[in-house]
């Protein structure tokens, strides 16, 4: 070892004591912007089960319900069975290839404005400024140690913080079950020990992560921002302190001594109000860095102190690193939205989006599956006939309970027969499904003696829809002993 | 206070650990994610003592909350015993072919009737009841006994040369091993047998004398046109379905030595509701009648 760079016997601390954040409150374009978007997502996420969305009588009625029991999940005019989950994985690819797009356009714009966890920082943030007052004040008081005051300021913004986690918690198990009778069930305590435990962990969860690990979960648990350095690029905009114009920083008296001297001075002063707002607290000054959400709280309050002392605004403000490069050569700045990476991802969700819209849209009100018995793959029968097997499920997602007709394609002279089903003077059986649901039946096929036939014959079961003719088609084998050669 | 190293790259304090000329950075944890682990330390000790953990020479520490996984499945093969109850219950009244024809009894007394096949009956029928030698196919519709829905419920309550009262009883005698034929008559008969079917005979066998042994013998049972008779189980000896086997040596050895194949009796075994769904389970294989 160099014994240069060896330190000293005491080593540095392993462990960082947390850094209490206390960001200020500020007035502008980007604060109004978020302001519009959390009244926008909790609307959505708190008022979404209460929409009503008729489907006929055999349905239940709410527009987004995810139904266990049922085992089935309601989008408004979607109704998607346990074994359609693949949409979810459509929809998971959108939602990824959304975040890239955005992050290749103007970067974070998740992380700043939508996630739940910047919404209810955010709004938790609100609470505590309105009860403990601004930055300095809370500072002060922190500072100041226990006084009765400050208990019942903590008091009053931990109950009001536990009253929203409450309200989040609740909100949430509505969405699997009727949203009006679980509400009244809920409050005459007649709800199950479920929906209670789970509103319960909700509530505990909101209030520890909206209310105290705040910033701490994008920066230390969240993969998003050591995702999205890999995803930005030198086109992308980005909240960005232009520092070709900001530096050198001095106050304006000693940009006033400097400038007279004809020296170039920046334009920022130091005053540390981008630090003072900024959420995660740190500073923008210091260039693009995984804790910075991206939220341009940073952007109004610079602007804020620029219209001050009469100097043009956006000094902070989105731009990329190629315009800081070409300003400081004395060209105009250049932004280019469409490019290989926005063209990919947007092509990306159109495809998927129109792959999901046409699945959706020509999706099946039935389906059949069908199982040949494994033991025996067939029968002789006494007059040396040939008999096979098979295990038949037909869903009816019609929501009125319909007659299927199942037939045989590219079977001739076989006859059918269906347990449980009566023959009828109809050619072939014809079997009714209960609304919503699947049946299944056993289904038994038969060849008569003399047919010359392969050791295996493919062909196919068509069930029609009896009413509206759709029809549903699924292969199968019908299996004979090996013909003598 | 240890002057401190700040690598240059980075701008990272370092550990003063170096490795070949790499040295580690301090980018320290937060705080809390340490108490989060003590956290974990301190939930493993309540665990300890509130759940079974620690392997004993002999037993293990069962904690206080006496936890066992084995009484929970016990919970629930009850509670899954209890639902199975309710939902069997309209089929203990109902008569069979009213099962089969009720979507919701006919479900349950598959699903019923398949699990019940797959633990009491697949060891000689085979899982899907495809038989073996000596154990008749249920799929197809060649039955020894019958095979309409009362039948097969019968024959599953009772059995077949079982040491039920009730059962149903048939019998093969052994024409040779008890001298009630001589081997060149067993052969004979043999091979007016496989005529009956249809199937080859040997050249120097006496199809004449066959038949009138035939007649004296076996006509009894398997009728005239040996069709069979299912009130004493003796088999149609016409079609193309053999229990043993269609080859001549095979029956040359039922005719000497007799059969007597046992079905037993499972209504002391198995509950009415479950018997009942085995045999609907049965009937719809593939040979109901």
């Amino acid at each position: 070892m160099n014994a240069d760079t060896t330190t000293g016997d005491s080593p540095a601390p392993l462990y960082a004591a947390r850094k209490k954040v206390y960001p200020q409150k500020i007035q502008g374009r980007f604060r109004n912007i978020k302001w519009a978007l959390m009244l926008l997502t909790l609307g959505v996420y708190y008022f979404t089960p209460f929409i009503r969305w008729d489907r006929g009588p055999n349905a239940p009625d709410q527009a987004v319900l995810i139904d266990f029991p049922g085992r089935r999940f309601y989008f408004f005019f979607i109704e998607i069975w346990p074994q359609e989950v693949y949409y979810i994985t459509g929809l998971l690819i959108l939602a990824a290839m959304a975040l890239f797009l955005m992050n290749a356009v103007a970067g974070r714009l998740w992380c700043g404005y939508l996630c739940p966890q910047t919404v209810w920082t955010d709004l938790f943030y609100a609470v505590e400024r309105l009860v403990e007052g601004d930055r300095r004040e809370r500072m002060k008081a922190d500072k100041g140690g226990w006084t009765m005051t400050l208990v019942m300021e903590k008091l009053t913004k931990n109950a009001l913080w536990i009253l929203i986690a409450w309200w989040t918690g609740g909100a949430w198990v509505l969405y699997f079950a009727d949203a009006p009778t679980l509400v009244r069930d809920l409050a005459t305590f007649n709800a199950s020990a479920m929906a209670y435990m789970w509103i319960g962990i909700l509530t505990f969860t909101t209030f520890l992560l909206a209310g105290y690990a705040r910033e701490q979960v994008c920066v230390y648990m969240c993969p998003w921002p050591r995702i999205q350095a890999a995803l930005t690029d030198e086109w992308a905009l980005n909240v960005t302190y232009r520092y070709d114009r900001g530096e050198p920083r001095m106050s304006v008296k000693q940009a006033k001594r400097t400038e007279a001297k004809g020296e170039h001075a920046g334009d920022c002063v130091d005053c540390y109000q981008c630090v003072a707002v900024c959420p995660t607290g740190i500073d923008i000054r210091d260039g693009l860095q995984l804790e910075c959400i991206q939220c341009g709280l940073c952007i109004d309050a610079c602007d804020t102190v620029m219209d001050k002392i009469g100097r043009p605004t956006g000094l902070i403000g989105y731009d990329t690193d190629i315009n800081i490069a070409r300003r400081e050569e004395g060209k105009p700045p250049i932004y280019r939205f469409i490019r290989p990476r926005t063209i990919i991802y947007a092509v990306i969700i159109a495809l998927v989006s129109a792959i999901m819209l046409w699945s959706l849209a020509t999706r099946q009100q039935l389906d059949v599956s069908v199982i040949h018995d494994r033991n025996p793959l067939f029968v002789q029968l006494s007059d040396g006939g040939i008999q096979n097997g098979y295990t038949m499920r037909i869903s009816n997602k019609h929501l009125q309970p319909t007659d299927f007709e199942l037939s045989l394609a590219d079977l001739p002279g076989a006859s059918l027969n269906v347990i449980g089903i009566e023959a009828t003077d109809t050619p072939w059986p014809v079997i009714p499904v209960d609304p919503d649901t699947t049946r299944e039946v056993r289904v038994l096929v038969s060849m008569p003696d003399g047919t010359s036939l392969p050791a295996t014959h493919p062909f196919s079961f068509v069930i029609t829809d009896l009413e509206t003719g759709e029809q549903a088609t699924t292969s199968d084998f019908f299996r004979a002993p090996e013909p003598a050669n | 206070m240890a002057e401190k190293e700040i690598d240059k790259l980075s701008g990272v304090e370092t550990t003063g650990h170096e490795w070949d000329g790499l040295k580690e950075l301090n980018n320290p944890l937060p705080r809390w994610w340490l108490w989060v682990f003590y956290a974990t330390v301190v939930w493993s000790v309540i665990y300890w003592i509130l759940m079974p953990s620690w392997p004993m020479l002999t037993d293990y520490t069962r904690g206080i909350r006496g936890q066992s996984q084995r009484a929970v499945v016990m919970q629930e093969v009850d509670a899954l015993k209890t639902l199975r109850a309710e939902k069997g219950a309209g089929l203990a009244d109902a008569d069979l072919a009213e099962i089969q024809q009720t979507p919701a009894m006919l479900e349950f007394a598959m699903a019923n009737g398949r699990s019940a096949f797959g633990d009491n009956c697949a060891p000689c029928h085979g899982s899907g009841g495809g038989g073996f030698k000596g154990y008749p196919n249920l799929n197809d519709d060649a039955w020894l006994w019958g095979g309409s829905l009362d039948d097969i419920h019968q024959t599953l309550l009772y059995g077949i040369r079982s040491d039920h009262d009730e059962t149903r009883f048939g019998d093969m005698p052994a024409f040779g091993r008890d001298e009630l034929l001589t081997p060149d008559e067993v052969f004979d008969v043999a091979n007016y047998v496989h005529s009956l079917a249809g199937m080859d005979t040997a050249a120097d066998a006496n199809l004449e004398e066959g038949k009138t042994l035939y007649m004296d013998n076996c006509a009894v049972c398997h009728g005239d046109e040996g069709k069979g008779m299912r009130e004493v189980g003796a088999p149609n000896l016409t079609d193309g379905i053999w229990m043993y086997g269609s080859d001549l040596d095979t029956i040359v050895d039922g005719i000497n030595n007799g059969r007597g194949a046992v079905m037993p009796a499972w209504v002391d075994r198995l509950d009415p509701v479950t018997l009942k769904s085995l045999a609907v389970y049965t009937h719809s294989l593939g040979g109901g009648e």
